[in-house]
């Protein structure tokens, strides 16, 4: 078979597939292509075991107790903030705050360090090919406090042109917040480069790293990172949980988001001191089952192996690449040179919906529309695309049953 | 025809396809292909019901106490659903078409598009369209 003959990378692809019972659902009578990664990715049984032990064996509350359980749990959510820091090369794990999700992240750096750091008349940069999650937050704080929003192009594939960045990053930009992987396009985002523009001007950098977790190794110092965000839950890990990764320095600058249960040292009616970090920004009581679910999937990925994983999936978007280029009147939507396994495309004279419909009808799961990515589809003058993304438990033979699927919905439709 | 008369009579039609999702889906999609286009001068933001993803535009007018529906769509799928509602609600009195059940389409195994996730815009239009009803009511 012709997907067979440039599988070289080195997954143990029906292994792996064993360790995710729902991609052996069936779905209409046909088991499950699951292709809407991006949107969010599915469990291992390691991920969810540890969810059931957690409520069968471990429940209780941290950091507040003097019993076995809450010391026994506050041990093991620290455990799993340092596995995050780790994963992340993070010089220290107060560095880790949990949050909610990548959005959260990103809202809380819109309400605390723009208080200490950020006033009228400053600049924020972002880039045109930003998730909503990584435009809305911002455009409401600048609305609010009088500081403009200023956004980088993307070129015709999908791309930031770094001259243009060069130029937009002036001496009143306060902050540049950008997406690591774009999950609409695939494209990778040469972000190591674009934090040293940025740092040649002493400007910080927040990355949405939401779609770049699942597919790559990461490391927060070798980027030089002053923020970096992602969610548990698109990278085989439990939903309702996250991470905000940030400098200390920053950090310890930026006055609590949200205030609660957990966030102090001493509260009197006239005066509270807060924790320190971590736990200033950790108000309430946390997803803690979500954090540790997060660290097993993190370990279970770097059982794979970072780069494995990476270069398989290289492999795999080349092929689905090669394939679904082949397709009359399909036209791939980001054509970046480094991509992830993101494809984006557009049928001519077809809507995205309706091939969404006819996919879906076959067991095929992808995403339609315009992915939170709204001033995206505008620039490419399209309603939305459909989009298939791969994660590494994806095959070869699943890009076959997409392209072929592809075809009996292209000739029903026309 | 009343509109149960009608709702039966194409749930018939669709009986004739069985579990046979191709079938059921190309007939909805020639209804969409045979769809007369909605006079593209009613084809106006103000008629416009947004779904997240596809769009659906809606005319009605008043004609001899009874209300008859136009209506098109971008996505053609969308636009075979739209069709279907068409053929059962227009032609009929306000009153008739507020009380309108509408369960056809849950017989005929097509339920899921009219779940308030699905972003087409159908959800939106049964509603506009007895609301439509609902002001003709009003008026006369
Ligand atoms: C690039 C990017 N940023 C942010 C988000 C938001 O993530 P969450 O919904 O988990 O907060 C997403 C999710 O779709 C994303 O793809």
């Amino acid at each position: 078979m012709e997907s067979q003959a440039i599988h070289t990378a080195t997954l143990d692809l029906s292994k792996i597939r064993e360790d995710f019972p729902i991609l052996l659902r069936k779905v209409g009578g046909k088991t499950l292509v699951y292709l809407d990664n991006g949107a969010t990715s599915q469990k291992p049984k390691p991920v969810i075991d540890a969810l059931v032990h957690y409520y069968d064996f471990q429940n209780s509350n941290i950091h507040r107790g003097i019993h076995k359980l809450s010391q026994e749990i506050t041990i093991a959510y620290e455990k799993a903030r340092e596995t995050v820091q780790k994963h992340l090369n993070a010089a220290k794990a107060e560095e880790i705050i949990f949050t909610k999700g990548t959005t959260d992240s990103i809202c809380l750096i819109a309400n605390s360090f723009s208080k200490t750091f950020i006033k009228p008349g400053d600049e924020i940069l972002i880039t045109e090919m930003e998730h909503h999650s990584n435009i809305l937050p911002w455009q409401m704080y600048c609305e609010e406090n009088g500081v403009s929003l200023v956004v980088v192009p993307v070129t015709p594939e999908g791309e930031l042109n770094l001259q243009d960045v060069k130029s937009l990053l002036g001496p009143k930009t306060k902050l540049f917040a950008f997406t690591h992987v774009s999950n609409t396009l695939g494209t990778i985002n040469p972000a190591k480069e674009l934090i040293a523009l940025a740092h040649a001007k002493n400007i910080p950098v927040l990355i949405d790293g939401a779609q770049a977790i699942p597919h790559m190794k990461v490391d927060v110092q070798d980027l030089d990172a002053d923020f970096y965000c992602f969610s548990a839950h698109k990278t085989f890990g439990p939903t309702g949980v996250g991470i905000l990764y940030g400098k200390e320095k920053w950090l310890n600058a930026m006055p609590p988001y949200q205030v609660g249960g957990g966030t102090i040292k001493t509260v009197s009616f006239k005066k509270t001191v807060y924790a320190e970090v971590p736990l200033k920004f950790e108000a309430g009581t946390p997803h803690i089952e979500g954090g540790i679910g997060l660290a097993v999937a993190l370990d279970y990925m770097n059982a794979i192996g970072l780069d494995h994983i990476a270069a398989y999936e290289q492999e795999l978007l080349a092929y689905a690449t090669k394939k679904l280029s082949a397709i009359d009147g399909l036209r791939i939507i980001g054509t970046a040179k480094e991509k992830a396994a993101v494809l984006s495309f557009v049928i001519e004279g077809l809507h995205p919906m309706d091939i969404g419909t006819l996919l879906d009808q076959q067991g095929i799961a992808v995403r339609t529309g315009h992915h939170c990515t709204q001033p995206l589809m505008d620039y490419y003058g399209v309603p939305g695309t459909v989009r298939a993304s791969f994660a590494f438990y994806n095959t070869f033979e699943e890009v076959d049953k997409l392209v072929d699927a592809l075809y009996k919905a292209i000739k029903m439709l026309t | 025809m009343t509109i149960y008369e009608t709702e039966q009579e194409i749930i018939d039609e669709f009986s004739l396809f069985g579990d046979d999702w191709e079938m059921k889906y190309e007939h909805l999609i020639d209804i969409g292909k045979s769809l007369p286009l909605i006079d593209p001068q009613y084809k106006t933001d103000d008629r416009l019901i947004k779904g997240c993803q596809s769009k659906v535009w809606l005319h009605s007018e008043l004609k001899d106490g009874n209300l008859l529906f136009r209506a098109d769509s971008d996505a053609i799928i969308t636009k075979g659903i739209v069709g279907l509602m068409v053929r059962v609600l227009s032609g009929h009195t306000p009153a008739e078409i507020m009380g309108a059940k509408l369960e056809f389409i849950d017989q005929i195994g097509l339920k899921e598009h009219l779940s308030p996730t699905r972003a087409n815009g159908l959800v939106s239009m049964i509603k506009q369209m007895k609301l439509d009803a609902l002001a003709y009511s009003v008026k006369n």
